[in-house]
């Protein structure tokens, strides 16, 4: 399917995969990758979006203060509803980082070329969004300065965590999944610095490329061991990124909560990582491409594959509403019915209603190649979705928890403006280390480009 | 060995990866063990060329993994079942389907870890200083060009005779790389 020649037999310029624009040298790609970092000064757009996003992370570091000072109080959350806005925000960025393994390493296994361009920030985007993610069960613990009392380590108090608590997994596997997403990164990066190393014409960025570079000289016993090291990590990375949001689906179904406990949930939740994370994608392929001119890299087929598996996982995630509704009913529980029925009907019906839209109705749009091709209206549904995404989280969490068993144990959340800072801090965060990425690192991998235009150019690609 | 030759090795300096390989194809027929080939991506056939087939990477990979996943059950079953049983409700204090998740999460951060650790091992890295940047067209190793280098440590290795096979290859340059 994706990137592969159309094929077209009278038409010999259609043959050409679309996943690089002809007439790029191993030189051209390098330069104009590097230069990103190394020559071209920062635009004043930039700087603009670097300073947004900066005082997104001071007002999330007031949040935070606020936060420790007086207790998770200042949140909306209360019993019945004690988790609120935290674990929706966990959920939902872990989600997001999702689909930058999936480029990374799945689509990598699968030969899939057009991921080459797009996999660095794909992963940077991952490594961003789980530390995003991290941050919000730290705080949600109310004591965050115990966190280390989720490892097993000896202590004085001599008891070890539960490790059949699924918030015992979670730390595990989040754990991990950062962990390999920063070696699998770091791995992939190393020959790119390398060549920043030997372009850089700064004596600091010869120095901390050149640190990072670790003496990689591209011998071609290296090259051997590192095809091989970065193919079996991504062979790793593929089961690891689809147990961490089952993980996370456990947070979830293992307690016997009428609209949680589902067996449904491990594979919807990943369907919705995945839905979620090329979202996401396309949000920031869309405007890095524009405004540093990579059209060439990431062509409008990348664009055009990225909105396929959008609505392909977009129909997964319908399938499980689906089930969900049929479930309760077809259950014949009366616990299970209501919370539907409350979904559907109750005083949260509207944030239902609009998660249907947002991530069922408006993607139905993605079947027309004319939206798949527009870039500003795909931009646009890709907002949607990921906004739609949000919004399932909310719906699981509240609408779960704010009715359960007995009536007489029923509350109402409302997030307070600590709670919408935290969020919107917290965006700000992974934007303001995109927007650092992307002048100090290389956005697209530049020997995975090499490598690239020497099977689509072939023996022309050395001039320069 | 040479004793006589204070430096490093030649270098010819190729633009295509097809040169390379042929480079590096030639110079094992002709006798030469010490070589090695720099390119700014991995070349098809080229490791094979320069005679080297098998990495043992995939080997220490599986050993991590294999330490991961039975450290990682051992230590649930040892916290949970030895060390510090707590009864919950008469249920089993090896409850083994719960301390599935964590024992994946350990087989993989192990393997990754192995992974990345044998790789480096393996490859000499980080490796602060070697004689091959000495020659200032190296840094386009990284970039386009392809760098065969043939080591003064081979038995077969004559500074002139060498210069002479390396200048049949026709190659774009060949340089001399101080030790």
């Amino acid at each position: 399917m994706a990137g592969s020649p159309s094929h077209s037999p009278n038409d010999a310029a259609e043959l050409e995969p679309a996943v690089l624009a002809p007439g790029h040298t191993f030189a051209s790609v390098t330069d104009k990758i590097s230069a990103i970092v190394l020559t071209r000064p920062a635009s004043r757009g930039w700087w603009f979006g670097l300073l947004i996003s900066f005082a997104l992370v001071m007002l999330l570091l007031i949040a935070i203060t606020y936060l420790l000072v007086v207790g998770v109080g200042v949140w909306g959350i209360n019993i019945p509803i004690a988790w609120g806005f935290a674990i929706v925000n966990f959920v939902w960025w872990i989600g997001i980082g999702h689909a930058g393994t999936l480029i990374s390493a799945i689509l990598l296994l699968l030969h899939q070329e057009w991921r080459t361009s797009i996999n660095r920030f794909a992963e940077a985007m991952t490594l961003f969004a789980v530390a995003c993610a991290g941050l919000f069960p730290l705080l949600h613990m109310g004591r965050p300065w115990f966190f280390y009392w989720l490892l097993p380590y000896p202590n004085t108090m001599k008891v070890w965590p539960q490790f059949r608590s699924p918030l015992v997994w979670d730390c595990f596997a989040v754990s991990t999944y950062f962990t390999v997403s920063l070696l699998f990164w770091y791995v992939g990066l190393i020959p790119d610095m390398a060549t920043l190393r030997d372009n850089s014409r700064s004596r600091m960025g010869q120095i901390v490329y050149g640190v990072l570079a670790m003496g990689w000289r591209g011998s071609a016993r290296h090259w051997r061991r590192h095809e091989v090291a970065y193919l079996i990590m991504a062979g790793l990375a593929t089961p690891l990124v689809v147990s961490v949001h089952t993980v996370v689906s456990f947070d979830f179904c293992i307690a016997d909560l009428p609209g949680w406990h589902s067996t449904i949930f491990p594979p919807y939740f990943v369907a919705g990582a995945i839905y979620s994370g090329f979202a996401m994608v396309l949000v920031l392929a869309i405007p890095l491409r524009y405004f540093y001119g990579l059209q060439d890299f990431i062509t409008d087929q990348h664009l055009h594959n990225m909105a396929k598996v959008t609505l392909a996982t977009g129909m997964i995630v319908a399938y499980g509403y689906g089930i969900e509704a049929f479930m309760s009913w077809y259950s014949g529980n009366p616990y299970e019915e209501y919370v539907q029925y409350n979904r559907m009907l109750g005083p949260y019906a509207w944030t239902y209603w609009l998660l249907i839209l947002c991530n069922i109705v408006i993607p139905q749009s993605l079947w027309s190649k004319r939206v798949r091709t527009n870039v500003p209206l795909l931009f646009c549904v890709a907002m949607v979705v990921l906004i739609g995404m949000w919004l399932e989280r909310f719906v699981i969490v509240v609408t779960s928890l704010h009715r359960d068993f007995l009536p007489s144990s029923w509350g109402m959340y409302s997030p307070t403006f600590w709670d919408w800072a935290t969020l919107l801090g917290s965006v700000g965060l992974f934007f303001c280390l995109l927007f650092l990425f992307l002048r100090l690192l290389p956005a697209i991998s530049m020997s995975e480009m090499r490598e690239l235009v020497e099977e689509v150019e072939g023996p022309e690609a050395h001039a320069h | 060995m040479n004793e006589s030759s204070p430096i490093y090795g030649l270098m010819a300096e190729f633009e295509q990866p097809a040169q390379i390989v042929a480079a590096a194809v030639a110079a094992r027929e002709a006798g030469y063990r010490m070589v090695d080939a720099y390119t700014p991506f991995p070349v098809e056939g080229l490791p094979e060329a320069i005679g080297f087939h098998r990495t043992r990477l995939p080997l220490i990979i599986f050993i991590g993994g294999l330490i991961g996943c039975i450290g990682g059950f051992y230590m649930q079953y040892w916290c949970s079942a030895v060390n510090y049983p707590i009864n919950v409700g008469g249920r089993p204090f090896n409850s083994w389907p719960m301390f599935i998740p964590v024992t994946f999460e350990m087989t993989i951060l192990s393997a990754a870890t192995a992974a990345v650790i044998g790789l480096f091992a393996l490859n000499g890295l980080p490796m602060p200083y070697h004689p091959v940047f000495n020659v200032p067209q190296f840094a386009m190793a990284s970039r386009n060009r392809f760098f065969f280098c043939i080591q003064a440590d081979d038995s077969h290795f004559d500074l002139s005779s060498t210069r002479n096979f390396l200048a049949g290859l026709q190659p774009h340059a060949i340089y001399e790389v101080q030790p």
